[in-house]
């Protein structure tokens, strides 16, 4: 089981460890970094123990960094860059609003390794839409031009953001030349020649924030987080905006939960890495307000592949409590025991029985974009 | 030789200190700075080489008018100053 988190915040990086203090089942934090800086993603990867912190910083643009101790110190790295627009190509326009998608990093949105045998190789999403690939852990990345110029992303367009982006990515572990790449607003794509060529795989998906004629168009589709079992990786599901979606079949086909527990909206979502039946949610009231249902915070956990859900509330604030979980501030660890999440609130939580009970970390960090085990 | 400074909140994140460099534009000076210091050049100018979208550049107390081309002239006494736009906070 993991006993370490970390959670970027939009005030800096945490790096929380169990058991710190010497007492068990307590978490604390441990370090911090960047403090006073936006840092919206962090990831670890098992590969090589490297830690990475993507920020946003509001003047200076993206920036990428690697800690290869844990969070102790930090090296600056490369950030995707967006090659030059070719002379004479007139400018993807938004589809909604007419005004052009620029080729120009405006966020670090997704972050995987590679495939086990790929070492130093990462996948970067980003807004506003571009796919990025580095093979030096980091230092240099290059866009990944099969998706850029596929003919459908000029059907793409930003959904909170002003454009849209890449904020899933799943590397297949049996094979690391399929690669699934989530998009809000997008769908969801699958390569399976490492990046050649991409295909659009949001069958079933519908949106009813487009008319009829569109609402079950694969490529305009707003999965807000596309997850896999780890073990199980043809397991997937979405939190959509306009529902839970889940594929049992490698994403070819997805089907929508029927009336989820408390609500179909959120953002986050997990899976339990053994079991992809098992998943968890942060619900929330839809769109239009974006705060939990009746003021409680809960998780909603199905573990009969979403005909029923357990409504989690033990340890979470059950009433005035209008925290939201972000779409990457919920996480499982590797044994599938502990989760964490956090919120816009600067509310960290953590369970260690898949949701049964939960313990407060703290109401007092910035809020909360990203949470990921160590 | 002009004399560049930079805003004070871009030393947390690199160093950044004043300088004095030769070049009769804006974009001659600063790919003169940026020679000596690459590190700065990503958290100045975007991946298109243009003036980032939330910073500024003063010369002589007036702030450039081409910002893609950073053409806007440069003397031997002039203080050039990389400050951050209030929009990006």
């Amino acid at each position: 089981m993991s006993d370490m988190i970390c959670v970027a915040t939009r005030k800096g990086l945490f790096l929380i460890e169990r058991g710190a203090g010497g007492a068990e089942g307590r978490w604390r934090i441990v370090r911090t970094a960047f403090l006073g800086d936006n840092v919206v993603l962090a990831m670890h990867d098992p590969r090589d123990g490297a830690l990475y912190a993507a920020l946003s910083l509001g003047h200076f643009g993206g920036k990428m960094h690697r800690s290869m101790d844990r969070g102790a110190t930090w090296e600056e790295i490369g950030v995707p860059e967006y090659p030059e627009p070719p002379g004479g190509q007139s400018p993807d326009l938004c589809p909604m609003r007419g005004t052009a998608i620029p080729w120009q990093l405006e966020l670090i949105w997704a972050l995987s390794p590679g495939g086990r045998d790929q070492p130093g190789l990462l996948w970067c999403g980003t807004i506003p839409g571009g796919l990025f690939r580095s093979d030096d852990r980091g230092a240099t990345w290059s866009i990944n031009e099969p998706l850029w110029n596929e003919p459908a992303r000029k059907q793409w367009f930003g959904g909170g953001y002003d454009h849209p982006g890449i904020h899933s990515i799943i590397v297949d572990p049996r094979n690391p030349r399929r690669i699934i790449a989530g998009v809000s607003c997008g769908g969801v794509w699958e390569t399976l020649n490492g990046g050649g060529s991409w295909a659009c795989r949001a069958d079933g998906m519908s949106a009813a924030y487009m008319p009829p004629e569109q609402a079950n168009n694969p490529a305009i589709q707003d999965p807000h987080i596309v997850v896999a079992s780890k073990n199980h990786p043809d397991s997937l599901w979405a939190q959509h905006h306009n529902g839970i979606f889940r594929s049992t079949d490698g994403c070819k086909s997805w089907y929508e939960i029927k009336e989820p527990a408390v609500s179909g909206f959120g953002f986050a979502c997990a899976v339990h890495p053994d079991n992809g039946d098992t998943a968890w949610f942060v619900p929330a009231i839809k769109d239009e307000k974006r705060i939990p249902v009746d003021g409680k915070l809960v998780v909603t956990r199905t573990r009969d592949g979403g005909r029923s859900f357990d409504v989690l509330g033990e340890g979470l604030p059950q009433e005035h409590a209008y925290d939201i979980a972000y779409r990457h501030a919920l996480d499982i660890d590797r044994a599938g025991q502990r989760l964490s999440f956090g919120t816009t609130t600067g509310s960290l939580f953590v369970s260690e029985n898949q949701g049964d009970a939960w313990r407060c970390v703290s109401q007092h960090l910035p809020p909360v974009h990203c949470v990921r085990f160590i | 030789m002009a004399r560049v400074s930079f805003t004070q909140n871009i030393q947390r994140h690199i160093e950044c200190p004043p300088c004095a460099v030769g070049g009769d534009t804006v974009r001659a000076v600063l790919d003169a700075v940026f020679a000596r210091n690459p590190k700065a050049r990503p958290y100045i100018l975007d991946e298109r080489g243009e003036v980032r979208k939330h910073m500024v550049i003063f010369v002589d107390g007036r702030p450039i008018r081409d910002r893609a081309g950073m053409s806007d002239a440069v003397t031997e006494s002039s203080e050039v100053c990389v400050m951050q736009a209030l929009s990006g906070g």
